[in-house]
C-alpha cells in the first residue's frame, strides 16, 4: 500500500489543537493538585510547599464524617449494585435472543439515560414520604439511591465478560459430574470474576463521585465528601478543598487503572 | 448391576429441534447397541446427526422419544452429571483458569474422591498421555495436540463406563492426526473403556474401529466391522460413502443379472431391476483385446504403484478399475485402448435401497 489512508494527525494545526485540548483538560486538575500543597491561604497565589492542608483536612471532624459516610455508601452501594448486576448479566446473556430483551436492557440501563436531576427529584419526593411515614432517617436511603444508579455501570463490564465466555465449558463441567451449583462456583464464577471486580470498582468510583442525587436525598448531617466540598465552596475556598479533591482523585485513578487492567482483552 | 455385554444402547431414539414447519429431525428412530470395551465409530457426512446422538448419550439433550440405556439401565432422563459417561469435546473445552493437572483432577474432585486418590490418578493420567512436564502449565500455553491429550486425560480420569469423542482429531494437521489415531487406539486398548468415536472421515473410521455405524440424514444405514462395511455395503449410500465404488444397473431373473451392455453375471438377486456394486480393485482387466466385456479406456490416472483406469462399457456405463502400474506388472493400457474386463461374481454386491 503506497497510498496511506486519511490521517487526522497529519492535518496542519493538529498538534496545536491536541495540545490545547490536553492543557484545557489537565491544567485545572494539575493546578488543583499543586495548590493543595500551598502553605498559604490562597488557591491562586503560591507561597511555598507544605502538607498543612492535608493535616487540617484530616483533623477536621466534618471531613472525617463525610469521608466515613462516602466510603460506607460507596462500599454498600457498589456491593448491592454488583450483586444485582451479576444476576442481571447471568439472566440476559448466554442464551438465544428472547422476547423483551431490548426492554430489559433499557430497564437496566435506565439510570444512564434519564437526566440525573430528574432521578434526584423523584427520589427526593419518594423518600421524603417514606421518611415521614417511618420516622427513620439513616444512610440507607443514600445507599439504595446510589445502588440504583450504579447498577448499569456494574452491569456493562460483567455482561461483556459473560458474552465472551464459551458455554461449552459449563457443559464440560456438567459432563465431569459437577452439579449446577458446583458448575457455577468452580467454572462460571471464576471466569466472570474479573468482570465482577471491574464492575464493582466502576460502581464504587461512580458512587464516590456523586453530587446531584446525594444532595437531594441526604438528610441533615449526612454530607458525603463531594457534598461537603460543595458546601465549603459556597463559603471561603481554602486549599483544604484542594487537598480533599487530590485524595479523591488519587483514589479514583488507582481504581480506574485497576479497572482497565482487568478489562483488557488479552488474558 | 448385571454385566450385560452391551455398554450403551439407543432404542428408537428420535430427536427433533424446533417446532412445526421449521422442525428438524436430527435423529429419526435410531436404534443401536454398542458393546462393552469396543471402539465404536459413528461415521457420516456433516449434519447427519452424529453429534446429536452423542449428546443424547452424554445427557446434554433428552430424546423427543425413545430411550437411552447404559448397561441395560434406562438413563434417558438422568442429568449429565449423574451419568458415568465422559466427553472429549471437538473444541476441547479445557478450563482456561485451571492448570493441566487441575483440569484432569476436575471430574475426580466433583465425585469427592479422596485427595490421595485424586493425586495418584492425575499422575497416572499425565503419564498415560505423556504430559508429566506440563502438569502445572496453563492450558493456553499448550499446542493443539497437547490440549487434545489434556482433554483425553481429563475425560478418562474418572474411569467412565463410556468415553464419547466428537471429531476429536478434526482440528489437527495430517501428521499429528495420524499420531493421535494410533495414540487413541492405544489408550482404548490400555484402559479397556468403551469408546464412541465420531468422525466424517471414512479412512479414519476404517483404520481405528472395531465396529462402525454409518449414518445419513438422521438414520443409521449400516452397523458392522470395517471389513463388513467395506466389502458388504448394505445400500448405495454406504457403498459410495466408504471408499470408491462402481455401480452397475441391470435386471435380475433371480439367479442371473443382465447388465445394461447385454452381458450376464451369475448373481442371486430379487427379480426385477437391481443395482450391483463392485470396488475398483476387484475389477479384473482380462487383457488388451482379450476376453470379457469389451471396454474402452477413457483415461488413466497414475498413483505410483497403482493406476486407475477409467473405462467405458459398450452401453456407456463408466467403470473404474484399479490395477498395478505397468512397471509393477500391470497391463499397459493407454487412453483409447480396447480392453476386456471381468467382474468376479463373489465381488459383486447386490444393493438394497
Ligand atoms: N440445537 C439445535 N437446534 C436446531 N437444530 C439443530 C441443533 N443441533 C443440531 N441441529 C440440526 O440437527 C442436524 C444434525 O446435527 P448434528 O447432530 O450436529 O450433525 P453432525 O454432528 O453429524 O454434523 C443438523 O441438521 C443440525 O442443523
Ligand atoms: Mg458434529
Amino acid at each position: 500500500m503506497a497510498e496511506r489512508s486519511f490521517e487526522v494527525a497529519r492535518l496542519p494545526g493538529f498538534k496545536f489543537i491536541a495540545i490545547t485540548a490536553f492543557v484545557l483538560l489537565y491544567m485545572p486538575i494539575i493546578t488543583l493538585v499543586v495548590y493543595s500543597f500551598n502553605s498559604g491561604q490562597s488557591v491562586a497565589v503560591w507561597e511555598g510547599f507544605s502538607l498543612d492542608w492535608y493535616g487540617k483536612a484530616w483533623a477536621n471532624e466534618a471531613v472525617k464524617g463525610a469521608t466515613y459516610r462516602s466510603l460506607i455508601i460507596a462500599a454498600s452501594a457498589s456491593a448491592i449494585a454488583t450483586t444485582v448486576a451479576t444476576m442481571a448479566a447471568l439472566g440476559t446473556t448466554r442464551r438465544k435472543a428472547f422476547k423483551g430483551q431490548t426492554f430489559i436492557y433499557v430497564m437496566i440501563n435506565q439510570p444512564l439515560m434519564v437526566p440525573e436531576i430528574v432521578t434526584a427529584v423523584a427520589l427526593l419526593i419518594f423518600f421524603a414520604s417514606i421518611k415521614v411515614a417511618t420516622g427513620y432517617n439513616g444512610l440507607i436511603y443514600l445507599i439504595i439511591a446510589h445502588a440504583a444508579f450504579c447498577i448499569p455501570f456494574a452491569y456493562l463490564p460483567i455482561r461483556a465478560r459473560l458474552e465472551g465466555m464459551d458455554l461449552t465449558l459449563e457443559t464440560a463441567a456438567a459432563d465431569l459430574y459437577a452439579s449446577h451449583w458446583q458448575t457455577f462456583r468452580r467454572v462460571t464464577l471464576p471466569l466472570m470474576l474479573p468482570g465482577i471486580i471491574a464492575g464493582a470498582m466502576l460502581a464504587f468510583v461512580i458512587s464516590l463521585d456523586d453530587v446531584v442525587i446525594t444532595e437531594f436525598v441526604k438528610s441533615g448531617g449526612q454530607d458525603t465528601l463531594p457534598t461537603y466540598m460543595l458546601g465549603q465552596m459556597r463559603r471561603a475556598v481554602t486549599p483544604e478543598v484542594n487537598a480533599i479533591s487530590t485524595v479523591l482523585l488519587a483514589l479514583t485513578v488507582v481504581l480506574l487503572t485497576a479497572f482497565f487492567l482487568l478489562t483488557r482483552k488479552n488474558d | 448391576m448385571t454385566e450385560t455385554p452391551i455398554a450403551i444402547e439407543a432404542r428408537n431414539a428420535v430427536k427433533s429441534f424446533g417446532q412445526g414447519a421449521v422442525a428438524v429431525r436430527a435423529l429419526d428412530d435410531v436404534s443401536v447397541q454398542i458393546r462393552r470395551g469396543e471402539f465404536f465409530t459413528l461415521l457420516g457426512p456433516s449434519g447427519c446427526g452424529k453429534t446429536t446422538l452423542l449428546r443424547l448419550i452424554a445427557g446434554f439433550e433428552t430424546p423427543t422419544s425413545g430411550q437411552i440405556l447404559l448397561g441395560g439401565e434406562d438413563i434417558t432422563h438422568l442429568p449429565p452429571n449423574k451419568r458415568p459417561v465422559n466427553t472429549v469435546f471437538q473444541s476441547y473445552a479445557l478450563f482456561p483458569h485451571l492448570s493441566v493437572a487441575q483440569n484432569i483432577a476436575f471430574g475426580l474432585e466433583m465425585q469427592n474422591r479422596p485427595r490421595a486418590e485424586v493425586a495418584a490418578t492425575v499422575a497416572r493420567m499425565l503419564a498415560l498421555v505423556q504430559l508429566e512436564p506440563m502438569a502445572n502449565r496453563k492450558t493456553s500455553q499448550l499446542s493443539g495436540g497437547q490440549q487434545q491429550r489434556v482433554a483425553l486425560a481429563r475425560a478418562l480420569a474418572p474411569t467412565p463406563k463410556v468415553l464419547l469423542l466428537d471429531e476429536p482429531l478434526s482440528a489437527l494437521d495430517l501428521k499429528l492426526r495420524k499420531e493421535m489415531q494410533i495414540e487413541l487406539k492405544r489408550l482404548q486398548q490400555e484402559t479397556g473403556i468403551t469408546f464412541v468415536f465420531v468422525t466424517h472421515d471414512q479412512e479414519e473410521a476404517l483404520t481405528m474401529s472395531d465396529r462402525i455405524a454409518v449414518m445419513s440424514a438422521g438414520h443409521i444405514q449400516q452397523v458392522g466391522s470395517p471389513r463388513d462395511i467395506y466389502t458388504r455395503p448394505a445400500n448405495r449410500f454406504v457403498a459410495s460413502f466408504i471408499g470408491e465404488t462402481n455401480f452397475l444397473t441391470g435386471t435380475s431373473d433371480g439367479t442371473r443379472v443382465v447388465l445394461g451392455n447385454g452381458a450376464a453375471v451369475d448373481v442371486t438377486a430379487p427379480k426385477g431391476p437391481v443395482t450391483l456394486a463392485i470396488r475398483p480393485e476387484q475389477v479384473r482387466i482380462a487383457g488388451v483385446d482379450g476376453g470379457g466385456m469389451p471396454a474402452t479406456v477413457a483415461s488413466t490416472v497414475y498413483f505410483g504403484t497403482d493406476t486407475h483406469l477409467h473405462l467405458t462399457l459398450s452401453d456407456g456405463t463408466a467403470v473404474v478399475a484399479r490395477q498395478q502400474s505397468p512397471a509393477a506388472g500391470g497391463i499397459d493400457a493407454p487412453k483409447g485402448a480396447q480392453v476386456g474386463i471381468t467382474l468376479p461374481t463373489d465381488a459383486l454386491q447386490v444393493l438394497g435401497e
